[in-house]
C-alpha cells in the first residue's frame, strides 16, 4: 500500500503525472458536457418533459450528489493541476525571445488558460443562476403538477439579453477550448497513432461544435421567441 | 546581399544579454547561414571586436551542434534543416535577422548565442542507453527484427540532440527528444529489458533538469530538423503512465 502511495506521489510530482490528470478529468469533464445538454435540450419537448427529468434526478439525491462531488473534485483538479504545470512552464522557459514566432501551435492551445479562466467564471456564474438561484425567486416556480417549474425558470432566465449574451460567448470559449481539450485527452494518455491522429482530431472539432450548437440553440430559441409560456 | 542582423550578445551566464544591431555586407547568396556568421565574425575581428560566439561543428546536418534561432524560429523557418544546412538564398536583400540563442532555463546561456546543452547529455546518462556485455560484436542480424519495428527505431533514432524543441517549445520542454530517445530504444529486443526503468529514469532526470512540460502544441515537431514526430511523445506518455502502475503493484 506505501508502495503504491508512493509511486501515485511520485507520478502526480512528475511532468507527465499531472498531465495525465489534467487529461482524466478533462474526460471526464468533456463527458458531463454531453449528458447535461442532452438532458437540457428536453427544454424543446415542452415543460412536462424537461420539469419531470429535472423531478427525475432530484428523485435521487444520494446519486446526484455523488455526481455533484465527483464533477467538484474534477473539476478543482484540473484547475489545480493546470496551474501547477502552468507556473513550472513559466520558469523552465525563463527569458522569451525577443522575435517571437509561432510555426504550428494553434489559437486554440496557446489561449487554453484564458478561455479557460472565462469558462470558470461562467460556471461560477451558471450555477449560481440556475442551481443555487440566487438574486431570482426561481425557487417559487412550481409547475400544475407540483414540481419545481425549469421550463419557466430558463425561459425567464435566458430572456434577459446580457445573461443569455454571456452564456453564448461563454459557450464559444467552451468549444475553442475543447476543440485542443479533446484531441489533447489522446495524447496525453497515449492512445493515438498516427493513423487515429486525423480521425481523433475530427472527432473532437465535431464534438466541439455539438456542444456549441446543442447548447446555445435554448438560449437562442428564448430570445427568438421559438420556446415560451 | 545587404542584412541587418539583430544578434543577442551576452557575456557570460550570469551578465545580462541585449540585442545588438550588425551591418553585413557584400554576402553571397550561396554561403550558409553559419559561414554568413564566419563573415560577419572576420569583419568584426579586423576592426577589433570580439566576435559573435556560436555553437557549430559538422556544419553538414548530422551533429546536432549546431543552434540558433532565427527571426524566432530554432534553425529558422525551413522544415527538416538545421542552421548550417540554412543557406542565404532563402532571404532577401535588405533583410532584417533577429538571432538568439535556444532560450530555456536548463539551456544556460555560456556566451552570447552558445549555450549549455549538458543536460541532455545527463538524460541520457539516466537510462538512454542498453546495458550489455562487452566484447567482440555479434553478427550482423543474427537477432530477428521486424522490418517496420527497425524502421521505426531507425527514424526515433535519427534525432541529433539538438535542442530545437526545448528552444521552441514555450514550456521549455524536452518531450520530443526524450520520447525519440526512449522510442528508440524501447522498440528493440536490445533495449527491452530496461524498457519501464529507462522511461521511469529518462522521466525523472529530465523533470529534474528544469525543463517544462508539454502542452500538446506541437512546435517541437514543426522545428525539428529531424522531423521527429509528437506520436512519439504520446507512447512516451503511455508507457511513463504503464511503468509507473507496473512498478506500484510490484
Amino acid at each position: 500500500m506505501n508502495l503504491t502511495a508512493n509511486s501515485f506521489i511520485k507520478f502526480y510530482g512528475s511532468s507527465i503525472g499531472k498531465k495525465v490528470i489534467v487529461a482524466l478529468t478533462g474526460l471526464a469533464l468533456i463527458g458531463f458536457l454531453l449528458g447535461h445538454m442532452i438532458g437540457n435540450l428536453k427544454i424543446f419537448a415542452g415543460p412536462d418533459k424537461i420539469n419531470g427529468y429535472a423531478a427525475w434526478l432530484h428523485s435521487m439525491p444520494s446519486i446526484l450528489w455523488i455526481a455533484r462531488i465527483g464533477l467538484i473534485v474534477c473539476f478543482v483538479l484540473h484547475i489545480y493541476t493546470t496551474i501547477r504545470l502552468v507556473l513550472e512552464n513559466r520558469s523552465a522557459k525563463g527569458n522569451r525571445y525577443v522575435a517571437n514566432a509561432t510555426v504550428k501551435a494553434s489559437g486554440a492551445s496557446r489561449a487554453m488558460v484564458w478561455s479557460g479562466i472565462i469558462i470558470l467564471s461562467f460556471v461560477i456564474y451558471h450555477i449560481l443562476h440556475f442551481t443555487v438561484r440566487v438574486g431570482n425567486d426561481y425557487d417559487g416556480y412550481i409547475d400544475a403538477s407540483g414540481r419545481h417549474d425549469v421550463f419557466r425558470m430558463l425561459v425567464d432566465g435566458f430572456s434577459w439579453w446580457p445573461a443569455s449574451t454571456f452564456y453564448i460567448i461563454s459557450m464559444a470559449l467552451l468549444c475553442w477550448h475543447l476543440s485542443h481539450g479533446f484531441a489533447s485527452v489522446f495524447q496525453t494518455l497515449g492512445l493515438r497513432t498516427e493513423r487515429t491522429w486525423g480521425l481523433i482530431k475530427t472527432i473532437g472539432y465535431a464534438y466541439s461544435l455539438i456542444i456549441f450548437i446543442g447548447n446555445c440553440s435554448i438560449p437562442v430559441s428564448i430570445l427568438a421567441g421559438w420556446i415560451s409560456y | 546581399m545587404k542584412l541587418t542582423l539583430k544578434v543577442w550578445r551576452q557575456h557570460d551566464a550570469s551578465s545580462e544579454g541585449k540585442i545588438e544591431t550588425y551591418e553585413a555586407n557584400d554576402i553571397p547568396q550561396e554561403a550558409s547561414f553559419l559561414e554568413m556568421l564566419d563573415i560577419v565574425n572576420n569583419e568584426i575581428i579586423e576592426n577589433g571586436g570580439d566576435p559573435i560566439a556560436f555553437d557549430h561543428d559538422c556544419r553538414e546536418g548530422i551533429c546536432g551542434t549546431c543552434s540558433l534561432t532565427i527571426n524566432g524560429v530554432p534553425h529558422g523557418k525551413e522544415s527538416a534543416i538545421t542552421t548550417c544546412q540554412l543557406h542565404m538564398r532563402k532571404f532577401s536583400d535588405g533583410d532584417t535577422i533577429f538571432i538568439e540563442p535556444f532560450r530555456a532555463k536548463a539551456f544556460p546561456v555560456i556566451r552570447d548565442l552558445v549555450v549549455d546543452r549538458s543536460s541532455f547529455d545527463r538524460i541520457i546518462e539516466s537510462g538512454g542507453y542498453v546495458s550489455i556485455r562487452t566484447g567482440s560484436a555479434v553478427d550482423a542480424n543474427s537477432m530477428p527484427i521486424q522490418k517496420d519495428t527497425a524502421d521505426t527505431a531507425f527514424d526515433a533514432a535519427t534525432c541529433i540532440g539538438c535542442g530545437a524543441c526545448v528552444a521552441a517549445c514555450k514550456n521549455a520542454s524536452a518531450m520530443l527528444f526524450v520520447s525519440a530517445k526512449v522510442k528508440h530504444l524501447n522498440s528493440l529486443p536490445q533495449g527491452l529489458p530496461e524498457k519501464d526503468k529507462r522511461v521511469l529514469k529518462m522521466v525523472e532526470q529530465m523533470d529534474k533538469e528544469g525543463f517544462g512540460n508539454c502542452t500538446n502544441q506541437y512546435e517541437c515537431e514543426a522545428v525539428c530538423p529531424k522531423s521527429i514526430k509528437s506520436e512519439f511523445i504520446s507512447e512516451l506518455n503511455r508507457q511513463y503512465a504503464t511503468a509507473t502502475v507496473k512498478k506500484a503493484i510490484g
